[in-house]
């Protein structure tokens, strides 16, 4: 393998770099990335560089000694995939010839039909939209989030700190009942309403109101909920438009095996565009969540260069963090997977608890609230009893 | 500056114990028997090593995804960029010391404005 083209320049993308050389690839590595910025961080962009408290340059990944010896194609959009050239085409016409190639490109914040163009409309996904946000939030005023989720709660969470008057508005009954189950997405969403920001769940929203600018959400129960700044935080599609006709098989993302490889010889796909098969839970899953963009390269980059001749290990349960209202949440397995919930320690009215989730009596998922050493137990635990 | 830390019998192997000094400083006693000590708070954001994945001679940060090498103090990923400081460790008559390094430390930056602003 003399190049590997790396698509995608944020942590999956850098960790795939990174992974190459570790193992040993010595050949011409070109990293392609559609922002004009070097890897950065995500995870604090709705919470401490919204808040001011963290600047850019805390946010970038490399260290300041490191040379991956990459070329950097940044501002380059990848436009397509050519199987026959083995060649990755890029929006402005260049063309990236590899014999390896990492699918890295991401997932891209959804955005509500017919607010294009309405000032004081937000998504979050990258640092330009967080720029953008906190120089809004630093203005004050009022503040409606669309989706009470996890970036929509961090949102909330930063922006009532910052003295904005604050309301989440959610479709389902209950916020987080997806990743956490009803009962904890109740404790968990709780934390709004203790900090008096107003939580409307069970409607969901009809449209914007405004001429140039925003100043209402119009919900589909009529009320109308003015604001002055909106951030729609309704989840992420995956960026794979580019490989439609490549060969390389989709289905919600890059298919991939349980070590990342993909439909097509000497491709692999990391990070949150890869809905990689989970052994756990028998079936494929996209799993948006930093640690997966950490840790799972690693697997793909010793696939891509044993030529799919290693055996996958078992992936450590899905992990993910929050931080709300100075609340530290954890989570990791899978909350869909059981019949019972209880909590271990703490006390849901004091919103520190442990709560271990079980499917037939086996531990799948933990939730920790202010509970970190506990949780990194019950993780361990977790994680022992699926290898 | 060595400090009395605790009892090695009452630190089994694969558990951490956190002392109260200023940065804390944490011993772990790995499931090989070895012991290190590390200063405790992570060099990325504020948590305490002492209740991380200790595997092997790493260990994790509990929130997010870094270890640090027990050895060496030096970090393996992201987020955290910088080493920990690692402290000679001593027994004598059944009791761990920690001789804590003179070396500036590593600390997030929430920690490093705390102790500067001397409200820690």
């Amino acid at each position: 393998m003399r190049t590997v083209a790396v698509v995608g320049a944020s942590l999956a993308g850098l960790s795939a770099a990174r992974s190459l050389r570790k193992q040993g690839y010595d050949g011409r590595l070109v990293v392609i990335g559609d922002e004009l910025h070097r890897p950065y961080d995500r995870p604090p962009l709705s919470k401490e560089f919204l808040a001011g408290t963290l600047g850019e340059a805390d946010l970038s990944l490399e260290t300041d000694d490191e040379d991956l010896r990459a070329e950097w194609l940044l501002g380059a959009r990848a436009a397509g995939l050519d199987r026959t050239e083995r060649a990755v085409r890029l929006a402005d016409g260049r063309e990236v010839r590899a014999d390896g190639i990492v699918i890295a490109t991401g997932a891209a914040a959804r955005t509500l039909p017919g607010s294009e163009g309405l000032a004081g409309v937000h998504t979050l996904r990258t640092l330009d939209d967080a720029r953008a946000l906190r120089d809004e939030l630093a203005r004050g005023g009022r503040l409606v989030v669309i989706g009470g989720g996890f970036i929509g709660a961090e949102v909330a969470s930063t922006a009532y700190a910052l003295g904005l008057d604050v309301t989440v508005v959610e479709a389902a009954p209950t916020p987080l009942a997806g990743p956490l189950g009803a009962r904890m997405g109740d404790i968990v969403s709780a934390l709004h309403v203790d900090h008096g920001v107003r939580l409307l769940c069970g409607v969901g929203v009809k449209g914007l109101s405004g001429e140039r600018r925003v100043d209402a959400v119009l919900l589909e129960d009529g009320r109308s909920i003015p604001g002055d700044i909106v951030v729609v935080g309704v989840g992420a599609r995956p960026c794979v438009e580019w490989l439609e006709g490549s060969g390389v098989e989709l289905d919600n993302g890059v298919k991939c095996g349980a070590d990342g490889r993909t439909s097509l010889a000497g491709v692999v796909a990391v990070g949150d565009c890869a809905s990689w098969y989970d052994p756990r839970a028998g079936a494929h899953r996209r799993v948006e969540h930093w640690t997966g963009a950490r840790e799972r390269p690693d697997a793909a980059i010793a696939t891509l260069l044993a030529g799919g001749a290693v055996e996958p290990g078992v992936p450590r349960p899905p992990y993910f963090w929050s931080d709300q209202y100075g609340v530290k949440i954890q989570f990791a397995g899978h909350a869909a997977a059981a019949d019972s919930v209880t909590i271990e320690a703490g006390a849901a009215d004091d919103r520190d608890v442990l709560a271990v989730y079980r499917r037939a009596g086996v531990p799948v998922a933990v939730l920790g609230m202010n509970q970190p050493r506990l949780f990194t137990r019950w993780r361990k635990q977790l994680a022992a009893a699926g290898s | 500056m060595m400090i009395p830390a605790c009892r090695l019998a009452d630190l089994p192997r694969g558990e951490a114990h956190r002392l109260d000094t200023d940065p804390p400083v944490s011993v772990f006693h790995t499931d090989d028997g070895e012991l290190f000590a590390i200063d405790d708070t992570c060099t990325h954001q504020d948590a305490s090593l002492a209740d991380g994945w200790l595997e092997g001679c790493e260990v994790e940060c509990p929130l997010h995804a870094s270890k640090f090498d027990l050895r060496t103090g030096a970090v393996d990923s992201p987020p955290a960029k910088l080493p920990v400081r690692t402290h000679e460790v001593v027994v004598e008559d059944g009791v761990i010391h920690v001789r804590v390094s003179a070396d500036a430390p590593n600390l997030p930056p929430c920690v490093a404005a705390r102790l500067a602003g001397g409200s820690a």
